[in-house]
């Protein structure tokens, strides 16, 4: 497993404190350190050598070299630099006026096409637009089948046409949308390789027929140097608008997205990670950075769990939650969320240096049921109130869960570090909270926005030592 | 058609792209300095190389340049050849190889599991093997169906349980039937699943382990990569190795612009041979692999320069 450069970075500096001032020759050691772990996060090597050239620039300037925290101000421009490439903006998902709006992804095999036509057409069914799906691949044995499942699943109409002839489906699919109300076709077409001119020649003649108001790419994260000629053959033939990124849930750094991006200035719009329905999210370039740096992805993890807080409409505890007034009985029901998140593995490996801890086996994947149980051993007041918890309380605690006691410290003291990691969260959250109960969607939005911003990078600091520590 | 065509024809567009590079080497002159060591070492990593791998190749080559005192360029990339060649991990002639096993396909998703599965199914039976499909990819959409589908037109016996069912309980049914038809070949297609999960991780070592336990005729492994995978392809093979000690490696989706680097990377950190390559699209587009064809149709040997010369 790769090391994050983050940290490599870390301790190059940290050797030459005794030094004084960093040099020149400083940079130069760091940028290939920098350049290494860009080409071991996929990043296609033309695209590296540029980004190189650039930051060393930037690394080499004054505020940098003689500012009294080198190593971080390194990091920063490299970080910098690096959101820079993935775009600064985040690029939504366009419809034109037209109804029914057509989206067609296109692709390789095997990258993911046709179940990221089922989470798009989840997605926008949950935007409440009614979708219908059309199963274009009619060479790959049982590709339809497999849409019609996914289709069904949830609840998205399918359309499979003669299932013969790839142009005349995605036509036709277009006139079953207007007759049975559909405001957005999603076309799923057969993976195909950029050489293949035939293929090619298709995918331009589904394109000219339906005249889709979005082209989306998809690309697997774990796509070589290659995902750069494949990219710029898709975007000289079928001219896509963006590209929707597979495969997330891997540890592949998706490296091949910068480069994407670089090379032929079309934005990643969704990245993909996971089977279900709804794993398919916004691509956000800071945090796209942090994953190829090593850095984690505290704010989509949070927004996770965020979101799954507010599909349980308990509102008010989540709010007490992130004023930070946090009991154990919130600490339990954060566990068992941990688990609806994808588990404890998901959740380190967000996580700054997560990754890390996670192929060291130093992460006990089982550590959240002991804790469940020793909080189950605990009486209602206990729970809601743990700083009763004297020695005696704690020794019969072990007692009832089998547990030593110093499992039963361990366990007080992570609470109590969490609880204060929210309350230095909390700034963010309490403007949100501050501003009532307007509808649910504008404060997600609030909250996402200001997260960004309340978190500090010593603050992912922080969260990484504790996982050290463990 | 002579075998090394074949395997060529399926590389030969990475093979232009790969002469294409080279030879803006080449057009540097025959000298070898430092710039023309740290072009090939670029050029090797386009080629989804690991660094690493990359480094060592380079390294050993700049040893062998010195030792036997090669004159140009031209010598040294023949040498190259012959390095990549033999940088790869040899064996597994006894999987696929007419003895009597039973083989798992493993992998992440979308690397094309099923698709070789049929392919092998059709290249054995017209080997006149008896050969039997297991379906224990219950998870994914028709996934069933699909493999269903190649059964048919390799003309062979599938096992399959509905969807959602366990995969294990699918290969156990499936060396059962085996058993009862004296199958020897028993070729078993699981559900592609990343290797950062935890649990699928765990379920697909009980299929191997059932599978190790209830055979009696020798059971394998094979992990199945997709070419256009870059770095990722290392750590996936090594988290698949540490679960269920793989024995061997097919390589698909060669026919695209991929290198397939991460191969050469995966064979020899590893030590799996790799077993097969695909080249196409076709029922007929697996090939055996052989190193030095692989090396050569990379690399375009010899043939760069008569090529280069013609264009």
């Amino acid at each position: 497993m790769l090391e994050s450069l983050s940290e490599r970075l870390q301790g190059i500096f940290s050797g030459l404190r005794g030094k004084g001032r960093l040099n020149e020759e400083d940079i130069n050691f760091a940028m290939r350190e920098i350049r290494i772990a860009l080409l071991e996060a996929d990043v296609n090597f033309k695209v590296v050598k540029s980004f190189v050239a650039k930051t060393k620039e930037r690394c080499l300037t004054v505020e940098v070299l003689e500012s009294l925290t080198p190593a971080q101000n390194v990091v920063k421009v490299v970080l910098d630099e690096l959101t820079e490439l993935l775009g600064r903006s985040d690029s939504k998902l366009v419809l034109g006026s037209r109804i029914p709006g057509v989206i067609m992804l296109v692709g390789l095999q095997g990258s993911g096409k046709t179940t990221a036509a089922a989470k798009l057409a989840y997605r926008l069914k949950e935007q409440g637009h009614v979708p219908l799906l059309a199963a274009c691949d009619v060479y790959r044995p049982a590709a339809a089948d497999q849409l019609e499942t996914l289709g069904s699943e949830i609840d998205v109409k399918v359309f499979r046409g003669d299932g013969k002839d790839p142009v005349g489906i995605a036509k036709a699919s277009i006139q079953e949308a207007i007759d049975t109300l559909r405001d957005v076709v999603i076309i799923d077409t057969a993976g195909r390789l950029h050489v293949d001119e035939e293929m090619m020649a298709e995918a331009q003649a589904i394109k000219d027929a339906t005249k889709p108001d979005q082209v989306l790419m998809v690309v697997d994260a774990m796509t070589g140097q290659d995902v750069v000629n494949v990219a710029s053959a898709f975007a000289e033939r079928v001219d896509f608008d963006g590209v929707i990124m597979s495969k997330m849930d891997g540890d592949a750094r998706g490296g091949g997205a910068l480069s994407i991006r670089e090379v032929t200035g079309k934005p990643i719009k969704f990245i993909s990670s996971g089977e279900k329905p709804d794993s398919l999210e916004e691509f956000h370039p800071d945090r796209m950075a942090k994953r190829i740096l090593g850095m984690g992805d505290m704010v989509s993890l949070i927004e996770t769990a965020a979101k799954l807080k507010q599909d349980q409409e308990d509102e008010e505890e989540a709010e007490r939650l992130l004023r930070a007034r946090l009991t154990l009985d919130d600490f339990l029901e954060m566990q068992k969320k941990i688990n609806k998140i994808g588990g404890v593995s998901k959740l380190i490996s967000a996580l700054p240096g997560g990754d890390r801890a996670l192929s060291r086996g130093e992460v006990d994947e089982h550590a959240i049921d002991d804790m469940v149980v020793i909080i189950n051993s605990m009486t209602k007041e206990e729970r809601q109130k743990p700083e009763i918890l004297n020695g005696s309380r704690r020794a019969r605690i072990a007692r009832g869960a089998g547990v030593q006691v110093s499992d039963v410290n361990q366990l007080i003291k992570k609470f109590n570090e969490t609880k204060k990691m929210m309350k230095k969260m909390m700034p963010a959250f309490d403007e949100v909270g501050g501003r009532g109960k307007k509808g649910k969607k504008k404060k997600r939005r609030g909250s996402r926005a200001r997260l960004g911003g309340g978190m500090s990078m010593a603050d992912l600091r922080k969260i990484q030592d504790m996982i050290d520590s463990q | 058609m002579g075998f090394f065509d074949k395997i060529s024809e399926g590389l030969s567009r990475s093979r232009t792209r790969f002469v294409e590079s080279m030879n803006v080497l080449l057009d540097r002159g025959p000298q070898l300095d430092d710039e023309f060591w740290d072009d090939l070492e670029e050029t090797l990593i386009l080629a989804d190389m690991r660094p690493l791998t990359a480094s060592y190749i380079v390294h050993t080559l700049q040893e062998t340049a010195t030792r036997k005192a090669l004159p140009d360029a031209y010598a040294v990339l023949d040498s190259l050849s012959e390095t990549i060649a033999s940088s790869f991990t040899t064996g597994g002639e006894e999987i696929l190889g007419g003895e009597p096993a039973c083989v798992l396909f493993v992998g992440i998703n979308g690397t094309g599991k099923t698709t070789t599965v049929g392919k092998l199914a059709k290249e054995a039976v017209d080997n006149g093997r008896s050969v039997i499909l297991g379906s224990a990819d219950t998870f994914r959409a028709a996934a069933i169906e699909q493999l269903d589908v190649w059964a048919k037109r390799a003309g062979v016996e599938v096992v399959t349980r509905e969807r959602g069912s366990d995969p294990a309980s699918v290969c156990y049914a499936t060396i059962e039937r085996a058993e009862e038809l004296g199958s020897e070949l028993i070729l078993i297609d699981t559900a592609g699943r990343l290797h950062t999960s935890a649990d699928l991780m765990r379920e697909l070592q009980k299929v191997v382990q059932v599978v190790r336990k209830r055979s009696k005729l020798p059971v394998y492994v094979v992990l199945v990569i997709d070419a256009t995978t870059g770095q990722n392809g290392l750590t996936q093979a090594q988290e698949f190795n540490k679960e269920l000690d793989l024995d061997a490696l097919i390589i698909t989706k060669l026919d695209g612009t991929a290198k397939g680097g991460i191969a050469l990377a995966v064979s020899r950190e590893l030590r799996l041979p790799i077993i097969k390559i695909g080249v196409g699209e076709g029922i007929d587009d697996l090939k055996d692999f052989d190193p030095n064809d692989f090396a050569r149709a990379l690399i375009g040997d010899f043939d760069s320069r008569t090529q280069a010369n013609a264009d």
